[in-house]
């Protein structure tokens, strides 16, 4: 092991595991990803340094790569902000994990640590004709049939992840008809036909979360994205008026000099 | 050439993602736990093989990826239409059996 693999390793290791505690304390379920991608890019490094370069690639491509985009993916699906209640369902749960989580680490650690390994041979050997090379006379001699067997487990979760998330269509598809019939049916119980309003524009502020002002000079809150108005991000139209105002009058007060230049000029 | 850091590392990585499988409540979390406990013990197989100059760690570690890759794909695939069903992706919410 030479001492560039040392310091590699006393740098990464501890920060990896800095890093895989953000898993246990991130409230929010994107950081706890943001940190999984850090730690795999950790064991990447760890995998290259270790004579597996071979294994440092796939495992930036499959996990960093494909894994953790899945994850995010799905994190996108079920509502990025759907943070987990913190109340505790069976009392103690969370010092009882604690115990045995630590416990678990104590206890393989220390076996680890006592144990007198064999002085490292090291890969030099085996990967004289490159490491994919040797790898792939391995794997297609050793383990043929636990390569056909991968193959067909990849293929029945491709197949079986597409069928539990298939959705049924069950009611009729809804087409540009039917919602237009829809919207005449719902006029009496207070339905539009119209489409909703644009959001505000004014003279200082046109952004998405202003409402618009109708002829009467009332504000429309349906015309703001019906996210932002869940989120609560919203502006008032009041306060965007009230600005308005004061530029109206700043104007004013600005354009008055002007007027009475001749004025000063005379002085 | 001393490489029991390495398992250890693999070790107390492992332990992490335990308590993460056992603590968190959201299943998404629970399931990058268990990722962090595959991957921990794909360190120690790595670091195994190079202890004894085998490449068979190595095939072990690279069909552990593959079976990881495989279970993330149905294990998401349940999340997700668990979540269509009750609006929830926290694991005490699914306990249709319990009552």
């Amino acid at each position: 092991m030479s001492p560039g693999e040392d310091v590699l390793f006393w740098v990464l290791a501890p920060l990896m595991v800095l890093v895989s505690f953000g898993l246990l304390v991130a409230r929010k379920a994107v950081h706890v990803a943001i940190c999984m991608v850090f730690v795999m890019i950790g064991f990447a490094v760890l995998y290259i340094a270790l004579e597996a370069p071979f294994l440092g690639v796939v495992q930036i491509v499959v996990y960093t790569g494909a894994v953790m985009m899945l994850f995010l993916f799905v994190l996108m699906l079920v509502g990025v902000d759907a943070s987990s209640s913190l109340v505790e369902t069976i009392r103690g749960q969370r010092w009882i994990g604690v115990i045995l989580a630590l416990g678990l680490g104590v206890i393989l650690s220390g076996v680890v640590v006592q144990t007198v390994f064999p002085p490292a041979v090291g890969l030099a050997e085996a990967n004289s004709v490159t490491n994919p090379v040797g790898l792939a006379r391995v794997l297609m001699s050793d383990y043929v049939l636990a390569m056909e067997v991968v193959g067909i487990v990849l293929i029945t979760a491709a197949v079986s992840a597409l069928v539990l998330t298939h959705k049924r269509r069950l009611t009729p598809a809804r087409g540009q008809k039917e919602i237009a019939d829809a919207k005449v049916a719902a006029l009496p119980q207070g339905g539009r036909l119209t489409p909703l309003a644009a959001p505000g524009v004014y003279a200082q502020n046109n952004a998405m979360d202003t409402p618009a002002l109708d002829p009467q000079g009332r504000p429309i809150a349906e015309s703001v994205s019906r996210v932002l108005r869940i989120r609560g991000q919203q502006r008032e139209a009041t306060d965007v008026l009230l600005g308005e105002h004061g530029l109206v009058e700043r104007t004013s007060t600005v354009a008055e000099p002007e007027g009475s230049a001749p004025d000063e000029e005379e002085r | 050439m001393e490489l029991t850091h390495y398992v250890v590392l693999s070790c107390i990585l492992f332990s992490v993602g335990a308590a993460t499988v056992l603590l968190r409540r959201n299943a998404i979390i629970v399931f990058m736990g268990v990722e962090l406990m595959l991957n921990a013990t794909n360190l120690a197989f790595v670091t195994f093989g190079r202890m004894h100059g085998d490449l068979s760690g190595q095939v072990i570690a690279f069909f552990v990826m593959v079976v990881a890759a495989a279970e993330v794909v149905v294990g998401l695939a349940i999340i997700i239409a668990i979540f269509r069903a009750r609006r929830s992706v926290s694991v005490d919410d699914v306990d249709l059996l319990k009552s």
